[in-house]
């Protein structure tokens, strides 16, 4: 019934309802906020909720690998913690990204405002709880004999843009498409699961075989990050070919998040 | 003088129907199939629409079920693109949203008004501006220091009138959302709306009921099969819409009633 004869495509023009930059920093102020309000209603109860989970996390692993597997590997807790944390921000956001544009279903079909926004907050407020146990990385750092090192102040925002712009990008990109395919929360999630043991968190980068080491890095969009926070963290340092690594997968995942969402965005209120 | 704020200019709107597409299981199953569906089966929501909308006119839209309201609101948003045509907006569009839309329910009532008139576009310093008369307006009184989920609907809709309302709004759209809140109030939000007129705020209006229509707008359009049937004065067209439906209706008894 559609007819054929015109090609050209449909426009919508809108004049005067330019949000300034205000507005956008209101707006990921807001949004923030609302997360971090309802998570938080009591200070401090709220914040020993924050890192009770990934305290959690660390401790069944110590328990399976370190007590009874036996891992060998100094200061195991310690270990695991500087590699499980940053780890969780990076799963965490990944595997709520899909829902994200589906929970907030109901304004999106109504107010036209910059839906990229949505996964930015989330990012960033997984990325806030991050930096919220961070002074417990410190405390056990403290506990066996070490300290922070100075590095960590450049150290810690390159790794934190590296790791947001990806996080970001792969969001992006999920969250649009999930509306599309509401079961790819299900792949994303067995998809994370392989990731985490496939990447150097429970274990060291050494229990990769030498001679493939680099390569497995190199098809690893995580690895590379891994493996420089917990150095970072550890021993103060990091490995400028895994940033690099890091940093173009960063870039790669972004560009291609983007694109995804700038391609549906305007199919989004006809899905929800 | 008349200056068109919105305009719809031979605008046609299809939706794909996406009905094999649920599930990437699903999809990659049906391949072939689904790549064909996508092209072929669409649904017609619009066909060929043309109208304007004046700056500080109410303007009403009526139809049945499905027949495009809805899809013509989405448009002026701008959250949907048309297949064809062009649709211009002038002006800042505020969306009186349905019931908690854009509402967090475990925020207060406080909280929500400046999550909602950021999301419609304002800087938070000019929402606290209006926070007290936003208050005063919804008349929600301590309950303002609640979260929203302990809120009745009505409620919800008081506050939700009572910050689009006071947001300086310029293109307001209205999709079905009056009928809430006590008789009181709804006289209160057609005082309100009355008062759009000397600030020169447009105002969009679609809903089923006819008689809101006759007392409010300036101007109504009627929607059937996804064409513009009627555009004109709110009470010939509300006549005709109903005879059309087979509910012949005495306007002048309605407007009694509504008043």
């Amino acid at each position: 019934m559609v007819g054929k004869a015109t090609f050209e495509e449909g426009q919508v023009r809108h004049f005067g309802s330019h949000r300034n930059l205000e507005n956008y920093r209101d707006l990921i102020f807001v949004l923030l906020q609302r997360e971090l309000k309802v998570r938080y209603k009591n200070k401090l109860l709220g914040y020993v909720w924050s890192i009770a989970n990934p305290m959690a996390t660390a401790l069944v692993y110590f328990v399976a690998f370190g007590l009874i597997l036996r891992v060998q590997e100094a200061n195991y807790p310690l270990f695991l913690v500087a590699g499980l944390f940053p780890w969780q921000w990076l799963a965490n956001s990944i595997n709520s990204s899909p829902n994200l544009f589906v929970g907030s279903g109901s304004v999106i079909k109504k107010v036209n405002f910059p839906r990229n926004i949505v996964p930015l907050c989330a990012i960033l407020n997984h990325m806030i709880h991050f930096l919220a146990s961070v002074p417990i990385i410190v405390l056990l750092l403290l506990l066996f004999g070490e300290s922070p090192s100075w590095s960590w102040f450049y150290g810690f925002p390159i790794l934190l843009v590296i790791q947001f712009t990806m996080a970001y990008g792969v969001a992006l990109g999920l969250s649009a498409i999930n509306l599309f395919f509401r079961d790819l929360e299900r792949l994303v999630s067995i998809v994370m699961n392989f990731l985490f043991f496939l990447t150097p968190v429970l274990y060291t980068i050494e229990r990769y075989p030498v001679e493939y080491r680099t390569l497995l890095v190199a098809i690893n969009p995580a690895a590379g990050l891994m493996v420089n926070w917990r150095q970072l963290i550890l021993e103060g340092t990091m490995s400028p070919l895994y940033l690099l690594i890091s940093a173009i997968y960063a870039v790669i995942f972004f560009l291609i998040g983007y694109a995804i969402y700038r391609k549906l965005s305007w199919k989004f209120a006809e899905l929800i | 003088m008349r200056e068109p704020v919105i305009s719809f200019q031979n605008v046609s709107k299809t939706y794909p129907l996406y009905k094999d597409i649920r599930g990437i299981k699903n999809f990659l199953f049906n391949f072939p199939k689904n790549i064909k569906s996508i092209k072929n089966d669409r649904f017609e929501a619009l066909r060929d629409i043309n109208f304007e909308v004046y700056r500080g006119e109410k303007f009403g839209i009526i139809g049945r079920n499905g027949a495009g309201k809805s899809t013509t609101l989405g448009m002026m948003a701008g959250v949907l693109k048309p297949d064809r045509g062009i649709v211009t907006v002038r002006g800042r569009i505020s969306p009186l949203l349905a019931l908690g839309a854009g509402f967090h329910p475990e925020l207060t009532g406080r909280e929500n008004i400046v999550l909602n008139g950021v999301l419609m576009g304002l800087t938070r310093r000019e929402v606290l501006s209006k926070m007290d008369e936003i208050i005063e307006f919804s008349e929600l009184g301590e309950f303002i220091e609640r979260p929203i989920r302990v809120y009745s609907s009505g409620m919800t809709a008081r506050l939700g009138f009572s910050v689009v309302a006071h947001l300086d709004p310029e293109i307001l759209l209205i999709d079905e959302v009056l009928g809430v809140g006590d008789i009181r109030f709804q006289q209160k939000c057609l005082n309100k709306m009355m008062s759009f007129k000397e600030s020169g705020t447009t105002m969009v209006l679609v809903t089923h009921s006819v008689a809101s229509v006759a007392n409010i707008c300036d101007r109504a359009m009627w929607i059937e099969n996804h064409v513009v049937r009627m555009i004109g004065e709110p009470e010939a067209v509300v006549e005709s819409y109903c005879e059309a439906a087979g509910v012949p209706i005495n306007l002048g008894a309605v407007n009694k009633a509504a008043l």
